[in-house]
Formats: structure tokens, C-alpha cells, sequence
């Protein structure tokens, strides 16, 4: 019994690393660092995330800051989404482009008030700093985090465990952590510790995202981790969750062959940039938007229990027509499931098309996603 | 009835000329939730090392190898309702196969409880 394991050259140590081991973390090697892939088990961490509450460090992601004049226009140059419309203490998911409209990253982009936050992907942070670095004014400051960490909180108990932390908003008026709502952000004092949250996730399930200074991360994940509903959980279950949620995951449902209409992803182009047509790749992108992609992002709910992974190559009876990009057996839904590439004329929920795994062809069927619904809070009392 | 143990984490109980196969505790506990196993079919050849089944958790696919040559003369049916069974009693009812030895003295690489227990230590 042998297990395929990608061995990057260099791995690096989270500021958590010790705590993750403490707490029974297995740490594998993701995005560069150790990082723990479980603690008691993926099945039960998935679960426990959709019922309770679920704490994940992914102080791998990489947080920017860019300061100085004029960032949300210089930002649109590099991203297809409204930036300039983005009001303090709201956020954005958008998209890094290649001057083709091939997706760089994933991102989500908030505005802070006097600067932009950004968070990027692990894997490609120090290619997005150098892109960014690159395509931005010398007068806008990047700044890189790497003095801050980042936890996730989410699961529909996560807002009763944060609001019972002790977070006092920075200024009288500004949002509780209870008052925020999805996709918005503000400071908080902790203890005298700077403490940053956001209404957001990668689960599908209601939650925040927390970032703070390295040396409170430890004795702010303890203080969550005592209370009744919070466990660690691993990448392993955050894997499962955001495939459930139907959330793509950069490096392999997205990358810089793929543009934002092929990945489904046409809501993060906003529609005055539609108009204005002046982001990277918008000819191709506008035409994919306008006409259909050739080819598109879509949901397969799999017969059976052989899961379908990524890699697994799609067929419409002899025809090879695509491939599937993450796949798995999903906790929640109690079967497996994918995500994959297939022709615009197969991206038709209810298309019949098989995956082929281990030489055998397994029956699927295209669907809309997530799998599991969405439990996003976006306004109070809804 | 003697067991044996493989360096990839496979055990074989001997009973004369047939042998059952599986993975052991220590294998299932690195895999986690197991959610799949395929099983050889019976009648197929089998060589020593060569790909024997498959066992799929949560987070991956992973090969499991035919601890030596032999014939399949039966794959452990249970497995495809229940594939769990690997996780609770992995020495077991979770067995994956069974087959026979086309060569008895390669059983004599193999190691036994004491040595994988301490191989396992080791890793």
C-alpha cells in the first residue's frame, strides 16, 4: 500500500505548527508548509463543520495590503470585478487575469477604508505579489502580511461561538460580530490584540474569517477551541466542504487556461466592466459570456460509491469530452461527487456522460451546483 | 495460522496452500475513512508487489499490493456494502482477498507481528 505525495522542495512551518501537532494534527505538505490534513478524521470533521462550528488555520493564504491613491482603479487592471463601487467594509471574490483572460488566482478583495485587503491562494502568493508588483503603480504600497495569520471559523454555530469571544468593535457604531452580514468586514479589539473578521468562507456554511497577529493566534484559537461547539478541522474536510459547496479550487478547477466564463464564474465580472470592456482578456471573455464558453465548469453527481477524482477523463459513449478537475466522496451528500470541464452543449443539468476510472467507465450525471445548499447570513433577521 | 506482514502495509494469514489478505491497522488508521475497496476478481493472477486492489479514503486512492504470487479464489464480498469494515476490523472482517501461494518461500521476506510492529515504530 503506497500513497501518491507531491513533495514540494522547501516546507515551511505555520505559526500554528505546534498547536496543530498538539491537538493530534496530521501534517502533510500543502502549498509549501506543514499543514494538518485531519485531526480525528475527515468524515467526522465534515460533519461537525455543517453542524456545529469548525476552526481552520489557513495562515498559508496570503494577506496583502495595498496602500496609497487610486488602488480600486488600478486594481480594475488587473481584475474584471467593480472594485470602485466597493464600499469600506464590504469585500468582493474576484479574479487575478493574464492579459488573455486566463484566471492567475482567485481572490477576495475587501475595502478597508484607507487601504485594500487582499487574500490569495497559498500555492501562487509569491507569484501574485510579483504580478502585482509588476502591474501596479510604483506608488501604490504592497504590503505582505506575513506577521498575521488567518483562521476560519465556519458552520452555523460559528456566530455564537465568535460573538461569545470578547471581539469589541474598534469604533461605537461599527458592526458586532453578530450584526455582520456576508461578505462584509470590520476591526475589532481582543485583549488589545488588533483582531480583523469577515462574514466569509469556503465551506458554504455561514462563518468568518479572522486574521490577527501571529503570537495571538495560538491563545485565540485555545479560547474557541474550549468552547462546546468548536473543533479543529483539517484540510482534508475543508477540501470536502467547499467541494460540496460547489466552490472551485484554484490550481485545479481554475487555472491560466481557463477564463472566468469557463470556470461559471461570470458573476465575478461585473456589469460595468462588461460595458466598459477594459479588463484583461475581456474579448474573450465577453464573446464566452455573450455566446456560451466551448467548454464549462460543471456539477456531476456520480451512480454508485467509486469515487471520481481529479484527473478521471469524461465520455459521451465513445467520444472523449473532458475531464474532471476535483472529485471525491462527499460527507454530506453521502455519495460521491465532481467537478469537471465538458462541452457547453454537455453543460445541460441531466446530461448522461461517464468518468473513467482505473480503465472502467462510471456513469454521472451533469448537474447545477453546490450539492449542498449555501447557509450564507446576508441580512439580519433573514 | 500464521500471519505475515508486508513493508506496504499488507497482512497475510497462511493456512496451508491459501492465504487471506489484507491491510492492517496501522494502514487504515493512516488512510481514514475508507469510502470505496475494490477487490480483485476471483481467478485473477496475482504477482508479488504487482497491484493486487485499490482502497479509497476520504482524501485519496491508494494501491494495495499482492504480498506474493498466487491465484484470487475469492474477494471478501462485504467490503462493497460496508467498506467501513476496513476502518473498525481492518485484521479482520475487513480482509480483501483470498488466494493461493504459487510459491511458499516467498513468505520468508515477509515479516511477523514483532517485526512489523517495530517497522511501524520506526516509520
Amino acid at each position: 500500500m503506497r500513497e501518491d505525495d507531491e513533495n514540494p522542495i522547501e516546507t515551511a512551518t505555520l505559526p500554528l505548527d505546534a498547536w496543530h501537532r498538539a491537538k493530534g494534527g496530521r501534517m502533510v505538505e500543502f502549498a509549501g508548509y506543514w499543514m494538518p490534513i485531519q485531526y480525528e478524521g475527515i468524515m467526522a470533521e465534515h460533519l461537525w463543520t455543517r453542524e456545529n462550528a469548525g476552526l481552520f488555520d489557513v495562515s498559508h493564504m496570503g494577506q496583502l495590503v495595498l496602500s496609497g491613491d487610486n488602488i480600486a482603479e488600478a486594481l480594475e487592471t488587473l481584475v474584471p470585478g467593480d472594485i470602485s463601487a466597493l464600499k469600506p467594509g464590504r469585500m468582493r471574490y474576484s479574479l487575478l487575469l493574464d492579459e488573455d483572460g486566463g484566471i492567475l488566482d482567485d481572490l477576495m478583495i475587501t475595502n478597508s477604508g484607507h487601504s485594500f485587503y487582499l487574500v490569495v491562494n497559498g500555492a501562487v502568493k509569491w507569484d501574485d505579489i510579483a504580478h502585482l508588483r509588476d502591474n501596479l503603480p510604483d506608488e501604490i504600497t504592497l504590503n505582505h502580511m506575513d506577521d498575521h495569520g488567518l483562521l476560519a471559523l465556519q458552520g452555523p454555530k460559528a456566530v455564537d461561538a465568535l460573538a461569545r469571544m470578547g471581539l469589541t468593535p474598534l469604533q461605537p457604531g461599527w458592526p458586532t460580530v453578530g450584526e455582520l452580514v456576508f461578505m462584509q468586514a470590520s476591526p475589532y479589539d481582543w485583549n488589545g490584540v488588533p483582531v480583523a473578521l469577515s462574514r466569509s468562507g469556503y465551506t458554504g456554511e455561514d462563518g468568518f474569517e479572522i486574521s490577527l497577529p501571529n503570537e495571538a493566534l495560538a491563545a485565540f484559537a485555545d479560547t474557541l477551541c474550549a468552547m462546546a461547539e468548536v473543533k479543529p478541522i483539517g484540510l482534508g474536510a475543508r477540501d470536502s466542504l467547499r467541494l460540496e459547496a460547489g466552490l472551485p479550487l484554484y490550481g485545479h478547477d481554475m487555472t491560466p487556461e481557463i477564463d472566468p466564463a469557463e470556470a461559471d464564474l461570470g458573476f465575478a465580472v461585473s456589469k460595468r466592466r462588461r460595458e466598459e470592456e477594459n479588463f484583461p482578456g475581456a474579448a474573450r471573455i465577453l464573446g464566452h459570456l455573450e455566446d456560451g464558453p466551448p467548454r464549462k465548469r460543471v456539477g456531476l453527481l456520480v451512480d454508485g460509491k467509486l469515487p471520481v477524482r481529479e484527473g478521471a477523463k469524461l465520455f459521451d459513449g465513445e467520444d472523449e469530452i473532458g475531464v474532471v478537475t476535483s472529485g471525491g466522496f462527499a460527507p454530506s451528500v453521502g455519495a460521491p461527487v465532481a467537478m469537471g470541464y465538458v462541452p457547453r452543449d454537455h453543460a445541460i443539468p441531466g446530461t448522461a456522460i461517464a468518468a473513467e476510472v482505473r480503465g472502467k467507465l462510471v456513469h454521472c450525471t451533469v448537474t447545477t451546483m453546490p450539492f449542498i445548499p449555501h447557509r450564507y447570513v446576508r441580512k439580519q433577521g433573514a | 495460522m500464521p500471519r505475515y506482514f508486508t513493508e506496504e502495509h499488507e497482512w497475510i494469514d497462511v493456512d496451508g496452500d491459501v492465504a487471506t489478505v489484507g491491510i492492517t491497522d496501522f494502514a487504515q488508521g493512516q488512510l481514514g475513512d475508507i469510502v470505496f475497496v475494490e477487490v480483485p476478481d476471483t481467478g485473477a493472477e496475482l504477482s508479488k508487489g504487482g497491484d493486487a486492489a485499490v482502497v479509497e479514503s476520504v482524501k485519496a486512492a491508494s494501491d494495495v499490493y499482492a504480498p506474493v504470487d498466487g491465484t484470487v479464489t475469492e474477494g471478501n464480498g462485504q467490503l462493497e456494502e460496508d467498506p467501513a469494515l476496513v476502518n473498525s476490523d481492518a485484521e479482520g472482517e475487513g480482509w480483501f482477498f483470498r488466494m493461493t501461494l504459487a510459491d511458499k518461500s516467498q513468505l520468508d521476506g515477509l515479516m511477523d507481528a514483532t517485526a512489523y510492529k517495530a517497522f511501524c515504530d520506526a516509520l
